[in-house]
């Protein structure tokens, strides 16, 4: 599904990411974990294809094409989709103008015609059904006046909505109350197919109780300086980074 | 030579056929408005109200003017002012700044006057249109004259399109005159969609008594070069304005609005909003002055200036006005100049919407407010419609696409 291999970014003159290698197969759940400013964002932005980041070396495969050299549209086309650690407010752009443009625009990537107005207002129905968000968020423009956790689950309803194979949760889990991580993780495993694969980012054992990961990545200072099983997470969950660190000198 | 040079020579060439079109009471300022231009000749950019647009340049061409006659639709409150059911005399040539040069060059050379007249009392429920198509096959002069009288109590809707289509220059000068007398409402609209290659000056002027309620829409969708002026005074108390402004340009199209709300007597109210998109390498211009008199106390007023600068060689003027002479007013004025949203770009990219339309939804919403404030709920509708196609399409840009061509 997805070949990282060697990847350096920077922002300005920042180098941020120093090498990143990731290899990710259909159906794989892999987490991301890490310091605080690590470069695990940026990664995600890097893959998405955010125009602030600048890619210097490396490549990106998904499905065996060239990500780097397409535009954000067409990644998410293609089936790639972020959900943001920080969505942003479009004020005057409304939640359901918004979701038909992006519906209509994945669905004529795939070649298929729009959905009709019916059809879409009840797949809209459907989805928010899934991830329990209130019909008064879609009467609203995007995300303006959503609360932390609104966000969130907005995101996992706009994925709902996309149907996208290759999903990077960038710390969906923070700001989330306990209940509510549990429908929005549920609400992700319902739509996950053998085939989906993700990247999870996370600070929390807790996220990861519900979406089980394949392998855990740790990221420190733009590199994944150690690798495992989902074992990995439990374990800086009790113990944090440092050994890892110490281990690095 | 100057450009207004032509224009006089033009006057003193035409004048016999012009008068002998018109009709005593146009004729009676003419050769007067005349000799005021001919004194002022064309502003130039010194001139405080005219320094965002060229208008020498943009009246240089070789116009052959038009004097073919009005065609009026039959309706019961639209005239050609020959057929007018009242004596115009009070009210023709009385509301305009008889010292603006463009007033005075459209009232030397205008033969017909279009009079929109509601009798007292009398509430229009349909909106009155009027239809400018601008034609013809040579580069053509228009003048154009409009006469709105609202008599007391009386409440009308008008509407005034400006379209062209055909690919031919056109200057366009309008002067239009609004009467209001005590307690009339007047909800009016210009829409402007013509092409590159129009040029179009236009002067509104507005006179309110007491208690009236005016607003005045202005939504220039597409055009070439564009100046709008329009002048209100408030004298009757209770009285309201409101000034709404859409404004759009790509390419390279100018766009100029120059605004005055002229408070002469004391409780009355003015709103004014306009918002600009520009686009590729248009021109944005807004002044807009807010003038309160010695004893206009009690006057309440609110502007703004609201601007989108979508590309890094689009230009913006801003320049909001207040002169207070009185001490118990309630004065807010501001303007903003503001980029396109990269964060909210990048988001409905990341969501599979294409730049442009991501673009084009960014830009509709900003605009958005303005058609908020059309009164009429179908023109609103057709408005929506209107300024969201405008931002997916560019016509001019459309040239050169095998579809659009015949
Ligand atoms: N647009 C930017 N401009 C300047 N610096 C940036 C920008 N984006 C990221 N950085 C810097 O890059 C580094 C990595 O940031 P990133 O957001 O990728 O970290 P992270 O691993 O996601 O951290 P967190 O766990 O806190 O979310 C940080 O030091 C951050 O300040
Ligand atoms: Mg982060």
């Amino acid at each position: 599904m997805l070949q990282i291999k060697n990847l350096h970014a920077k922002v300005g003159d920042k180098e941020i990411l120093k090498g990143i290698n990731l290899t990710i197969n259909d159906g794989e759940i892999h987490a991301v974990m890490g310091t605080n400013g690590a470069g695990k964002s940026t990664l995600s932005n890097v893959i998405v294809g955010n125009p602030n980041y600048e890619v210097t070396e490396g490549s990106i495969l998904f499905n065996g094409q060239d990500l780097l050299q397409m535009s954000p549209e067409e990644r998410a086309q293609a089936g790639v989709f972020l959900s943001f650690q920080a969505p942003v407010e479009i004020p005057g752009v409304s939640m359901t103008n918004f979701m038909r443009a992006a519906v209509n625009a994945r669905r004529q990537a795939l070649g298929k015609e729009p959905l009709k107005s019916t059809d879409f207002l009840k797949l809209m129905r459907e989805k928010r059904k899934l991830v329990e968000i209130d019909q008064k968020l879609m009467n609203r423009s995007v995300n303006e006046g959503f609360s932390g956790g609104e966000r969130k689950r907005n995101e996992i309803f706009q994925m709902a909505m996309l149907d996208p194979t290759f999903c990077i949760l960038d710390e969906t889990d923070s700001g989330l109350d306990v209940d509510a991580l549990r429908i929005v993780a549920d609400g992700f495993n319902k739509l996950r197919t053998a085939e989906t694969s993700a990247i999870v980012i996370t600070h929390y054992q807790r996220l990861l109780d519900y979406i089980r990961p394949d392998f855990v990545h740790v990221l420190i200072d733009g590199r994944i300086v150690k690798e495992g099983t989902a074992d990995l997470a439990r374990q800086i969950e009790e113990t944090g980074f440092d050994w890892i660190k110490e281990e690095l000198v | 030579m100057k450009s207004e040079q032509q224009y006089i020579e033009l006057y003193q060439e035409a004048a016999s056929i012009i008068k002998a079109k018109s009709c005593p009471v146009m004729n009676a300022v003419r050769n007067e408005a005349f000799s005021t231009f001919q004194c002022l000749g064309f502003p130039s950019k010194k001139v405080e109200r005219y320094k965002y647009t060229d208008v020498d340049a943009a009246f240089a061409p070789n116009y052959g003017i038009s004097l073919s006659p009005l065609t009026v639709k039959p309706s019961s409150y639209i005239f050609n002012i020959k057929d007018a059911p009242i004596d115009v005399t009070p009210y023709y040539h009385r509301v305009a700044d008889v010292t603006d040069a463009i007033t005075a060059l459209n009232t030397a050379l205008v033969h017909e006057t279009l009079l929109v007249y509601v009798p007292k009392n009398t509430v229009v429920e349909d909106p009155v249109v009027v239809d400018n198509y601008l034609r013809g096959t040579a580069a053509t002069m228009m003048n154009r004259r409009v006469l709105i009288v609202m008599e007391q109590g009386a409440k009308a809707t008008i509407v005034m399109n400006d379209k062209a289509t055909d690919k031919q220059q056109y200057l366009t000068t309008q002067v239009v005159e609004v009467y209001c007398h005590d307690n009339a409402t007047l909800d009016l609209y210009e829409i402007e969609e013509t092409t590159p290659l129009c040029a179009r000056f236009s002067n509104v002027y507005i006179r309110e008594g007491r208690d009236c309620s005016v607003k005045h829409n202005v939504f220039t969708l597409f055009n070439g070069l564009t100046r709008n002026l329009c002048d209100v005074y408030l004298q009757g108390e209770h009285g309201e304005v409101t000034l709404n402004g859409c404004a759009i340009g790509s390419g390279s199209r100018h766009i100029d609005n120059n605004t005055l709300i002229h408070h002469q007597v004391p409780q009355c109210v003015s709103r004014e909003c306009y918002k600009y998109v520009v686009d590729d390498k248009s021109v944005g211009a807004f002044a807009g002055k807010i003038l309160v008199d010695k004893d206009a106390q009690k006057t309440s007023s609110h502007e703004t200036n609201a601007n989108l600068c979508a590309s890094s060689d689009a230009r913006m003027y801003t320049q909001p006005m207040l002169e207070i002479y009185a001490d118990d007013v309630k004065c807010a004025h501001g303007s903003t100049v503001g980029v396109m949203d990269e964060a909210a770009l990048f988001y409905m990219r990341q969501r599979g919407i294409p730049e442009d339309e991501a673009r084009a939804l960014l830009k509709n919403a900003f605009m958005g407010e303005v058609v908020d404030q059309v009164k009429n709920e179908a023109l609103r509708q057709k408005l929506y419609v209107k300024v969201e196609k405008r931002f997916r399409g560019d016509f001019e840009k459309c040239e050169d696409c095998q579809l659009c061509k015949k």
